[in-house]
């Protein structure tokens, strides 16, 4: 049975280069970065060059990245970072309702422990408004964390406004960019950004690897305590194998990034046209243009979204709805639901998130699989009936 | 290849022996099996904690192993909600209401063989396998479905499985009806199934501990448990009850009762707070009357009829008359009065191994 895999919001494959460049590490080269002796000095180098090319890929300085354990811990440093080492000046925090759970289960732990949050709600497009974020901040607001691109609609957020208004009021901005590096480009030099948080297992290279930039002279306190690793931002012997791969796969986003980028949006429009073409009754949710170059999520009226899911899967094809996250309970997405989206269609919602490694011939499988489905469990949806009769007389 | 005349089918995997075997046995069998975990219900993380038996997170675990040993997708549905609000609230409502309730029937009914039925066609399968010692077979004669104990008559599960539709029988099977207890555990130890030699659930799925008072407790609070007076039938008050749900019809003990003949619980009195308490001899009944009656063996009861009732799953069956009485509900007339007739229970009919139908006891006569 033929596999497609259109998952890569939720995870990517190692990109092959990443894995090639990786493996001088862990037997050959396997020293401790911070050893004085040719073990420790001779992976120095790399860690360095490998810092360099994550750096480039943001257009920031070296100095301002440090490498972390995944994505969710670098927005766990991020929020409680600045919450923690401000503390006297205020304890106010802005976000929005679409944030990952890593952003929003950290705002709500700090709730726990006084601090105020704002949850700014967005509209049926998933974009907050930029005079309500103005109007939320107080003196006591310390800290602004709004993502970059949403990871279940792929809707772009307008960073260099939001980030402006964070600098009128000096406050600080943190931006969960997970999903929008490597598809979007980012360029830290004119963005007012104080901190970026990144992914590696989005971006083609292994899970358990992540990073950081902060703006020089942003205060945080760490949260994890130890060595003076990462400029005492972050202790921990450093994943030299990752920190690599995660270099490596920053450069190919780079020297790639506009044939990846092309590739992807007319994969994904293609994927989008023909559904519309063979389908009725399906919605995009999430901003029409403003968008992800390889996120599509459509609700398929009248029907379960789990349901669609499953019958896909069964047929090979690898699609979400919700974050993978809390897929456990296939509950419908609080991003969904924030952009006012009625209950029934949050619960059909798919997402095609597409890769580096999609091609046209998966593009055609899924045309031809999907409709079928659809119309199979429309033939016995009570809701689809009820449409249809009321629609006939 | 599969061939087209098997097809799909889904089975309800629970974790334990039963399911796990009926799985195996359908995909040696030539189908193309799906299996499905309902998860059900949540339980409490205390560290104390018992875990309540069935869909906890290690049966599910156990369930997706099973799945991978087999070599059969595995999917989690969630039918939370639904189980709160049609099985949960059911038994609370029942025992507030003074009746015992059987969730085990009403999770078939509203559950099994309702949503997760509807899920698994919606997954393109023919028919949803569950590991109920029953049997389901097509009457040529009659052109009926009918359903009949499990060969294995210490496990038969028929009992819970009264209130099935021809509609639902024609898609579900029982792949363990034919067989007992003893040939599954067999089965189970020579495909090498890692649930073998899993114990057995015995208590109420979403109780841990059978502890039913401290279960009531929680959702809605110690205030349900009002002490009031155990009476008579005459109304004399013999005693003190420490809150009506503690009780049930046919208990003997936790009555405190200083009397020279023991006493039982015969009815709860909601209304007045009390325990209606007698000696064994009053505990009897000739008869009962149920409602929400489902038949199988035909569409309906047309006149009087003889037919064996089993009113608790435990119970060895008594011999009975049957009749129509109002609005759909049934007559049953005892040969031999039985002991402990329960509102809230089942009473299931019988005729050999076949099952009639059956209804829930509204009350004993």
């Amino acid at each position: 049975m033929r596999r497609v895999y259109m998952d890569h919001n939720a995870t990517t494959p190692v990109h092959p280069e990443v894995l090639a460049a990786m493996m001088p590490f862990f037997q050959d080269q396997f020293g401790n970065a911070s050893s004085i002796h040719w073990a420790g000095r001779e992976v120095k180098k790399y860690l360095d060059e490998a810092r360099e090319k994550v750096a480039a890929l943001l257009n920031a300085s070296p100095e301002e990245v440090i490498f972390t354990g995944c994505g969710t811990e670098s927005d766990n440093m991020a929020i409680k970072g600045v919450a923690f080492a401000l503390r006297e000046r205020g304890q106010h925090i802005i976000t929005t309702q679409v944030e990952h759970h890593a952003v929003l289960h950290t705002c709500q732990f700090l709730e726990k422990i006084g601090y105020k949050v704002t949850y700014l709600p967005v509209d049926g497009d998933g974009l907050i408004d930029l005079e309500e974020l103005r109007r939320s901040i107080t003196d006591e607001t310390v800290l602004i964390t709004i993502m970059f691109a949403n990871n279940e609609t792929g809707t772009i957020f307008p960073v260099q406004e939001i980030g402006e208004i964070a600098r009128e009021r000096g406050v600080i901005f943190h931006t969960d960019s997970v999903q929008a590096v490597g598809k979007l480009p980012i360029d830290l030099q004119r963005l007012p950004v104080d901190i970026l948080s990144l992914s590696g297992h989005k971006l083609y290279s292994p899970k358990g690897i992540g990073a950081q930039y902060i703006r020089k002279g942003t205060k945080m306190t760490s949260l994890i305590h130890g060595g003076a690793q990462e400029r005492n931002r972050r202790a921990g012997t450093e994943n030299i194998p990752y920190i690599i791969g995660l270099g490596k796969a920053s450069e190919i986003a780079l020297r790639d990034f506009q044939k990846r980028r092309t590739h992807l949006t007319a994969l994904r429009d293609r994927l989008h046209q023909e559904f519309i073409q063979r389908i009725p009754h399906v919605q995009l949710n999430g901003h029409a243009t403003q968008r992800l170059p390889n996120t599509l999520n459509l609700s398929f009226l009248y029907i379960e979204g789990e349901s669609l899911l499953l019958n896909l899967d069964l047929e090979g094809i690898a699609v979400s709805s919700g974050s993978a996250c809390t897929s456990g309970s296939l509950e419908p997405s609080h991003v969904l639901l924030a952009m006012g989206i009625p209950h029934e269609i949050a619960q059909s919602a798919i997402r095609f998130s597409l890769g580096w490694n999609n091609t046209e011939e998966d593009v055609d499988y899924v045309v031809e699989v999907l409709p079928r489905i659809v119309q199979r469990l429309r033939d016995i949806s009570p809701l689809y009936h009820k449409m249809t009769s009321t629609v006939n007389t | 290849m599969v061939p087209k005349e098997k097809g799909r089918v889904a089975v309800a995997m629970s974790g334990g022996v039963d399911s796990s075997t009926a799985a195996a046995l359908l995909k040696n069998d030539g189908y193309e099996v799906i299996g499905l975990t309902m998860h059900l219900w949540d339980q409490k993380l205390d560290d104390q904690e018992d875990m309540g038996r069935c869909c906890s997170p290690e049966d599910i675990r156990d369930a997706r192993r099973v799945a991978d040993q087999i070599g059969i997708p595995h999917y989690v549905v969630n039918l939370r909600q639904a189980f709160e609000e049609e099985v949960v609230n059911y038994f609370v409502e029942a025992y507030l209401s003074g009746r015992t309730p059987n969730p085990c029937i009403r999770c078939n009914d509203r559950i099994k063989f309702w949503r997760l039925l509807r899920k698994a066609e919606e997954l393109g399968a023919r028919a949803l396998a569950t590991g109920h010692y029953a049997r389901i077979e097509l009457d040529p004669l009659k052109e009926r479905y009918v359903l009949r104990r499990g060969v294995d008559r210490n496990k038969d599960q028929s009992y819970f499985l009264f209130t099935m539709t021809q509609d639902q029988m024609a898609r579900v099977l029982f792949p363990l009806g034919e067989k007992s207890k003893a040939e599954v555990r067999q089965q189970a130890l020579k495909l090498g199934l890692r649930v073998a030699r899993k114990r057995e659930s015995q208590e109420i799925c979403f109780i841990p501990d059978d502890n039913y008072r401290r279960f009531m407790e929680e959702r809605k609070g110690k205030e349900i448990f009002r002490p009031g007076e155990i009476v008579n039938r005459q109304g004399k008050v013999l005693g003190f009850h420490r809150g009506l749900h503690s009780y049930t019809v046919g208990q003997r003990r936790g009555l405190g009762i200083a009397a020279p003949h023991p006493h039982y619980v015969l009815a709860l009195d909601t209304c007045k707070n009390q325990v209606v308490a007698g000696r064994k001899e009053e505990l009897m009944a000739n008869g009962l009357i149920a409602g929400g009656v489902n038949w199988i063996s035909f569409p309906k009861l047309e006149g009087k009829m003889e037919a064996w009732v089993q009113i608790r799953y435990r119970h060895p069956g008594a011999l009975a008359v049957i009749s129509p009485g109002d609005d759909g509900k049934v007559m049953v007339d005892l040969k031999i009065p039985q002991k402990a007739v329960t509102p809230g229970q089942a009473a299931v009919f019988y005729q050999g191994d076949e099952v009639l139908g059956g209804g829930w006891i509204e009350k004993a006569f």
